[in-house]
């Protein structure tokens, strides 16, 4: 398949699987996500981060951001569904984090709507 | 829920300009006579973790001793251009971002290392349902920490505790206001019973 180079006039979606992210070390998978919001790409990972990895995540985030090149970023995931992740759950070493994980540029994605069962965004361009 | 003497560390966490530090200045002052921090209507008032060490909050003749540790506001982005609408020139706007993004990295930090239990603070005039709250109330809950939702703002006309309490149905929830010192027995009650 050739390969296409994204030009100004569209906005390049990474969508990384499950199997992709399963492999990474938690700093890896924070640097794979950064490297590409940072690039202006939308990022949807396929089963979502762990709260530890999202809690680095906005840490790293926030020591990256500089102004009038990059002012942090928009994540949005389905809210946990109770008793999902409960105390139990964790103590029998269920913890179930796999939930679809839309990030990108914060001056370029923003969120429209979002509930249990439906995340509606707006994309532009840089 | 703690046994042993040594005065626990209590995070107050929660979005910015929900009123963090109103509320630790509260606590502080009613139990200590001192402040926390300096208060602002403008976001990231407070840009460094700040401690205040031995309060003894004192319930039913009981003593409950913690340290309170109010915190930047946590946010994913931060863009001096907002400050700019505060009447800041470019310059201070742009000092103010970069302390605000170090403020929520020792956040996080505090949060993952350093605190023994959380007093969750939103504003009760706003959605809860944002994906900070979502984000933070997970990462409190991956670590166990103890924790209390305080629906503060009551004294507004457009609050909604109810809100909250659906939002978050597996914390307990609050109401109050920091500000007009409305509900504050119960709060300290609650923090007794919680962190005592």
């Amino acid at each position: 398949m050739p390969e296409v180079t994204p030009g100004d006039d569209g906005v390049q979606i990474d969508l990384i699987s499950g199997a992709r992210m399963e492999g990474l070390a938690s700093m890896e998978k924070i640097r794979l996500i950064l490297d590409g919001v940072r690039d202006g790409n939308i990022v949807i990972l396929e089963e979502g981060l762990s709260p530890d990895e999202e809690s680095k995540l906005i840490e790293v985030t926030m020591t990256e951001i500089s102004p009038d090149e990059f002012n942090g970023i928009e994540i949005e995931t389905y809210p946990q569904s109770q008793g999902g992740q409960g105390f139990l759950g964790r103590l029998m070493g269920k913890e179930e984090t796999k939930k679809l994980t839309v990030i990108g540029p914060a001056n370029q994605i923003q969120t429209l709507h979002k509930d249990e069962n439906l995340i509606s965004a707006l994309v532009s361009r840089k | 829920m703690f046994s042993d003497a040594e005065p626990r560390r209590i995070g107050i966490y929660g979005p910015p300009n929900a009123g963090k530090t109103t509320l630790a200045n509260r606590i502080a002052r009613d139990w200590t006579g001192d402040a926390i921090g300096p208060e602002s209507h403008v976001p990231h008032e407070t840009r460094r973790a700040r401690r205040k060490e031995n309060v003894e909050i004192e319930r039913n003749g009981r003593k409950v001793t913690i340290d309170i540790v109010d915190t930047p506001g946590v946010t994913t982005k931060v863009d001096y251009k907002e400050f700019l609408e505060h009447d800041m020139e470019k310059d201070d706007a742009v000092r103010r971002s970069r302390e605000a993004t170090e403020g929520v990295a020792e956040a996080m930090h505090w949060l993952r290392e350093d605190v023994d239990g959380v007093v969750y603070v939103l504003d009760s005039t706003e959605d809860p349902f944002t994906q900070v709250n979502t984000m933070l109330i997970g990462i409190i809950e991956s670590q166990d920490l103890p924790v209390l939702i305080f629906a503060n703002k009551t004294d507004l006309e457009d609050a909604n505790v109810q809100r909250i309490s659906n939002a978050f149905p597996q914390h307990e929830t609050v109401p109050l206001s920091a500000l007009e010192g409305n509900n504050m027995d119960e709060v300290y009650d609650k923090i007794a019973e919680y962190f005592g």
